[in-house]
């Protein structure tokens, strides 16, 4: 910390100039903006957006914990020794369905569920399954063999081995992965629009059908802050909960 | 005690079923290291690995202290034996206290003991346990991660050990310290140890017991020294190396070779007394010591005859001395170093113990006899 402070103040001038000059550029562009009558426009469907953000919120969230309970057991899962023979096959099959388009998944999943919220939550859900999935399964085999034979060697029955070992060990690959499938989901989300689901997509997709640049905005910005926001979140989690020790973030010592 | 009946174990592969171990019977009595030799692909490592089933035996019987250890589930088996390997197998994730309790955690010790185990091994080991129960694997040494591993098998206190060359991923110099230190507490400690190495020189310092396998059998087991005295077939003869001799050297103490001599002068005795002795004895030179038998220097044949005086007056200086626990290489390598026949020994404090001379060394090496390694 005494570094650190060190370290600022002997770059203090140009810091401190590189700061002031950032923020006058910010205002710079607020004003700009606020010239343009963007901000009070936004703000004008402050209401819409709140109820639509709220409700692209619940699209993710759902959609995105659905994905992580049934991706990291699906994961483990196919590294169990009686499926690992045919890991790589099912795992294939499921990268298949990742090459379908978006929209087409949920083209396919209205086709077959109905419109409304419930069958977005599917598709986004099946979109989202995938780097979870396989991140788990490459997470957990690249845990070194010589650590499972040391496990084993003294004593630690299977499931103790995954708890303790496997799963501690591969946790950083599996947030990355789950980190990947939030910032997949938070983007596919706004075309849930389209299969009656609402969401953030409904202001975007009318700003573009009506040419309306400022609703288009107020839907499109939302959506950026929300996966700048979420990203930074799970990334916080990611940092405290996977242990030091295997942490790349938090380095030795 | 660990008993080997007949242990067979064939693989089933591909191209057909492959012998890995062939009836191998063995005994490692109490408080021994046995250490399992042989080229890879030899079946030591099998041999080893069935014992605490981490492979499953095709046939045969293995007893642990008498008790078959078909008996046992494997897991409980696993938590009574400790077990070390090659590549360590330190946990990543958890700290230096959590990697050592985990078979006292395993069978249900409660956290105070367990902490308090971790100290008392860390500092068997000579690491500060204030300082290194927190640490993670990744800020060890290679060294320390070793130390780790080793204390980590002994953590539960099982009587029997199972260590897959434990010291094989480190370089040679901490090798021998770490070698060193685990004899140490396994003189305290008195383990029965299955040791699998590939290197006959590890075999040769840490083993009580050599069993040397070739094709999934065994060829010989033995003390080392009689392994190295008498090998049974060439190919064992080969295997330990055309320097077996030398090898023993390491074996033996100065004080296996070593001839008490009682009879020394003192730095006030006249040269005439050390003439005397020196022909009534017919050895080449007399050490002349203070009073407190300390060896000051030596008298030979040419100044006992032509000096005057005290023996004390015409001292020459030892060039060296060794000790008389120190192994009879260190003796032979001083000898050549200063090409002298003969060097006084010392004993723990520094008193004049008596000598050995090249000629003791050689009836030693062709006698082949040895105080049993256990004493």
């Amino acid at each position: 910390m005494a570094a650190a402070s060190g370290t600022l103040r002997r770059s203090g001038p140009t810091h401190r100039g590189l700061r002031n000059l950032g923020l006058v550029a910010i205002f710079a562009f607020g004003a700009w903006v606020q010239a343009t009558g963007l901000i009070h426009a936004m703000l004008s469907q402050w209401d819409d957006i709140l109820y639509l953000g709220k409700q692209h919120l619940e699209l993710v969230g759902i959609s995105w914990i659905l994905a992580v309970a049934v991706g990291i057991p699906l994961g483990v899962l196919l590294t169990r020794r009686s499926v690992r023979r045919n890991s790589e096959t099912i795992l294939q099959v499921v990268n298949t369905g990742q090459t379908i388009p978006t929209l087409a998944v949920l083209a396919l999943s209205m086709s077959v569920l109905g419109i409304g919220f419930w069958p977005s939550i599917f598709g986004l859900w099946i979109y989202s399954l995938l780097p979870i999935v396989r991140n788990t399964y490459q997470g957990i085999l690249a845990v070194p063999g010589h650590l499972q034979e040391a496990a084993v060697g003294m004593g630690m029955t299977p499931p103790q081995i995954l708890w303790r070992v496997e799963l501690p060990n591969a946790l950083f690959v599996i947030f990355a992965g789950m980190r990947t499938a939030l910032a997949i989901n938070v983007g596919t989300a706004p075309l849930a629009f389209l299969i009656g689901g609402g969401g953030l997509g409904e202001l975007i997709f009318t700003g573009i059908a009506l040419d309306q640049q400022t609703m288009m905005l107020a839907g499109a910005i939302p959506v950026a802050l929300l996966a700048v926001i979420l990203d930074f979140m799970i990334g916080l989690v990611q940092f405290w909960l996977v242990p030091k020790g295997v942490n790349p973030l938090r380095g030795s010592r | 005690m660990i008993r080997l009946e007949q242990l067979t174990k064939v693989f089933q592969t591909d191209h057909g079923s492959v012998t890995a171990v062939d009836h191998v019977s063995l005994e490692v009595p109490e408080g021994d290291i046995c250490v399992l030799l042989g080229p890879s692909g030899c079946g030591k490592t099998t041999t080893m690995k069935m014992v605490n089933r981490l492979i499953a035996p095709t046939s045969g019987k293995i007893y642990i202290n008498d008790k078959d250890t078909d008996e046992y589930d494997p897991v409980e088996l696993r938590r009574n034996i400790g077990y070390a390997i090659q590549q360590i197998g330190l946990f990543p994730n958890m700290t230096v206290e959590e990697n050592i309790t985990i078979v006292p955690d395993l069978l249900g010790w409660d956290k105070k003991r367990c902490r308090e185990r971790a100290r008392e091994l860390l500092n068997m080991v000579a690491m500060e346990p204030d300082q290194f129960l927190r640490r993670y694997p990744s800020e060890l040494s290679g060294g320390q991660q070793q130390r780790i591993g080793v204390v980590r098998a002994l953590a539960a206190d099982a009587p029997v050990m199972l260590m897959d060359e434990p010291f094989g991923a480190i370089d040679p110099i901490n090798r021998e310290v770490i070698q060193d230190e685990f004899l140490r507490m396994q003189e305290q400690l008195r383990k029965t140890i299955m040791f699998v190495s590939h290197d006959i020189d590890e075999a040769v310092k840490m083993g009580n017991g050599i069993a040397i396998f070739r094709g999934g059998s065994l060829e010989q087991y033995a003390a080392p020294d009689e392994l190295l005295a008498y090998p049974v077939n060439d190919f064992i003869a080969d295997f330990v190396g055309g320097d077996r001799t030398l090898k023993r050297l390491r074996l033996a103490h100065i004080e296996d070779a070593m001839s008490i001599e009682t009879r020394t002068v003192g730095l006030d005795d006249s040269l005439d007394k050390a003439r005397d002795l020196l022909e009534s004895t017919g050895v080449e030179a007399v050490v002349v010591l203070d009073g407190q038998r300390h060896p000051r220097g030596y008298v030979d044949r040419r100044v006992a005859i032509q000096g005057e005086g005290t023996a004390g007056e015409n001292l020459l200086p030892l060039a060296f001395t060794v000790k008389r626990r120190d192994d009879l290489r260190t003796a032979v390598s001083q000898m050549f170093a200063h090409d002298t026949r003969w060097v006084a020994v010392l004993d723990d404090h520094g008193r004049y113990a008596g000598f050995v001379t090249q000629a003791s060394i050689t009836e030693l090496l062709g006698t082949g006899s040895r105080r049993p390694a256990t004493a």
